[in-house]
């Protein structure tokens, strides 16, 4: 009654696993990285990969169970694609900002 | 064609992703689309000042490629670094910038940051200097070689 | 479904709840205002992935537009609360 392919199943299981253990390799770096910067790098893993690897999985299961290209979630990494790297970079920026203000071991302004 | 459709790729975009969100394919959907691409980028024009003129197709073909490839090789250094006994600590490195679009600066903004193990952290006014945090740092020289070699170059190329 | 596939939804969720609850801590112990901001930012992402798979258990579409939802409401949320972290006010 599925009606989708046990390979299609078989792909997006694997699809689905990989994305779960990115998201949990990166969450490890809030533990494990010793500075605020240094932790800024771990959750571009689960917005990259596991994003896609999960996006994927579910393109393909909709487009075998539909019997038609189902393409609308590709929204989403395109959309993260664009948002998250500017949101990390105002980020970096305002820790810097008051990192300076506080007086704490950060490089100075770059001149000019 | 300049009058109707001053950005073509953000037309061609905005019409793809409406067709996109709005399944079945049908002449009406189609026609929205249309609309959709046509109208709002001659609405949206006066909110941006510098319009960026982007050349040589082939090279931001191949640097799309290129990041795409890097996103996932630092994908999986990222997560090596990670589960190693002793994470790396990162560093910040200062880079010397010849690339002075504001567009082109924007994109390069964004594929750093967006490269797992990358992010950009400030721009100096002058727009000569840009500072990065790194998460894992062999050989500044090497890395900063490496960086204009494979991103501001292109970016210079399609953008200036 | 199949038997794999379902395992292998559950299996992801778990991982997923893992990481929210790693990043909770975060949240909590902060200590920097910007550190509880990224862990936040972080519990967006994985929330999206939780709704895209949940999408594949109930075959429901629905929850995609939840995902987008939430993607466009923590990119603005997140923008904000650097922007306020850098002067201190949202709006000036």
């Amino acid at each position: 009654m599925s009606g989708v392919p046990a390979w299609v199943e078989a792909v997006a299981a694997v699809l689905v696993v990989a994305s779960g253990l990115a998201a949990v390799v990166s969450s490890l770096g809030f533990l494990r990285m010793a500075t605020f910067f240094a932790r800024m790098h771990p959750p571009a893993l689960a917005s990259s990969f596991a994003v896609w690897a999960a996006v994927l999985a579910s393109i393909i299961y909709f487009s075998a169970l539909e019997r038609a290209p189902v393409l609308h979630a590709w929204v989403i990494p395109i959309l993260l694609a664009i948002t998250v790297p500017i949101t990390t970079t105002l980020l970096a920026r305002a820790a810097i900002f008051r990192r300076r203000r506080e007086g704490a071991d950060v490089p100075p302004p770059l001149g000019g | 064609m300049r009058r109707w459709l001053p950005v073509p790729l953000l037309s061609a975009a905005l019409f793809a992703l409406w067709l996109v969100l709005n399944p079945p394919l049908s002449a009406p959907a189609v026609l929205v689309a249309v609309i959709v691409a046509v109208l709002v980028p001659v609405a949206a024009a006066p909110l941006r000042p510098v319009r960026a003129r982007v050349r040589r197709p082939l090279v931001l073909a191949r640097l799309i490629l290129h990041v795409a490839i890097d996103i996932l090789v630092s994908n999986a250094q990222v997560a090596r670094g990670l589960l190693r006994r002793s994470p790396p600590s990162g560093a910040f490195v200062t880079i010397p910038l010849e690339l002075s679009d504001a567009s082109g600066l924007a994109a390069l903004a964004i594929i750093t940051t967006g490269v797992p193990g990358t992010v950009w952290v400030e721009l100096a006014r002058d727009r000569r200097f840009v500072r990065l945090h790194v998460y894992e740092l062999d050989d500044a020289d090497a890395f900063i070689r490496h960086y204009k070699e494979r991103y501001e170059a292109p970016l210079r190329e399609i953008f200036e | 479904m199949s038997p794999l596939l379902s395992l292998a939804i559950d299996v992801a969720l778990a991982c997923y709840a893992l990481a929210l609850a790693i990043a909770l801590v975060r949240l909590l112990r902060g200590p920097a205002a910007e550190e509880r901001i990224l862990a936040l930012d972080f519990m967006g992402i994985v929330a999206i992935l939780v709704l895209l798979v949940v999408g594949i258990r109930y075959r429901s579409s629905m929850t995609f537009e939840a995902a987008l939802l939430i993607a466009l409401t923590g990119f603005v949320a997140t923008a904000a609360l650097a922007k306020f972290l850098l002067r201190g006010e949202v709006i000036e």
